[in-house]
């Protein structure tokens, strides 16, 4: 089994690609790989509680580690109160250490 | 800290356009500061990021001077995460893809910066633990 590390920086309601990129995250990790979705930039705003990014609620559920860049959320003014349950705030390092570790790595 | 490890990171969007610049650097930053080395190939407009002759400006809407509006630009960037690199002792190596360097007329590079080709992006790729493409939309 591999580890796939996949950034998203992209807002879910600017492209449909985002929700794409959650069931390819969702697929891999029920093959039994270990599958993390790191956002940064406006894919950040996709993990405020209450957005209707089904899929990233699905692919929390199946199990892929779903974190948002600390930095990116401070820029946009979200406070981790206003994160949906199963985001991890993380700084941008331990996506480093993922790619150190290494995690095969596609951004988006 | 991680053990050592050799990662690339190749970089598409030229300065001053797009967040994916700003958190290409960040990355670039953590990864030294973990103490890894790094190699960074700048393709298509990314070849302008350690341009030589940017040149940080007043903001006279702002009536700030140079030296107060503290303009960022990337080619400091670029030294600083060479300087931190040397202070940590680790290394280094920023390649511009030759061809997009001359279409864009932007040959005058910081020190740090060399020219080379696609075929440095598949040199540094095959010796590294990992690769990551931040490609432009």
């Amino acid at each position: 089994m591999a580890n796939y590390l996949f950034f998203e920086s992209r807002d879910v309601f600017e492209s449909n690609d985002v929700q794409r990129l959650c069931e390819l995250a969702i697929q891999l990790r029920r093959a039994g790989h270990g599958v993390a979705l790191f956002l940064v930039q406006n894919g950040t705003l996709s993990a405020r509680a209450g957005v209707a990014a089904s899929r990233l609620h699905q692919a929390i559920a199946a199990g892929v580690h779903v974190l948002a860049d600390e930095f990116a959320l401070a820029e946009r003014g979200i406070g981790t109160e206003r994160l949906a349950g199963g985001v991890e705030v993380a700084p941008l390092g331990e996506a480093v250490g993922l790619l150190a570790a290494g995690w095969k790595a596609a951004w988006h | 800290m991680n053990d050592r490890k050799t990662l690339t990171f190749a970089l598409m969007d030229p300065p001053y356009e797009s967040a994916r610049t700003t958190t290409a650097f960040r990355l670039l930053h953590a990864a030294i500061a973990q103490g890894h080395d790094v190699n960074v190939f700048a393709y298509e407009g990314a070849v302008a990021l350690p341009f030589a002759r940017q040149a940080p400006h007043a903001n006279a809407t702002h009536g700030r001077s140079a030296e107060e509006e503290r303009h960022p630009v990337p080619r400091e960037w670029v030294d600083a995460l060479a300087a931190m690199a040397r202070e940590k002792g680790t290394a280094f190596d920023w390649v511009n893809c030759g061809l997009c360097v001359d279409e864009r007329g932007v040959g005058e590079a910081v020190a740090c910066a060399r020219r080379g080709s696609p075929a440095d992006f598949w040199k540094m790729a095959e010796a590294s633990h990992n690769t990551l493409v931040i490609g432009t939309r």
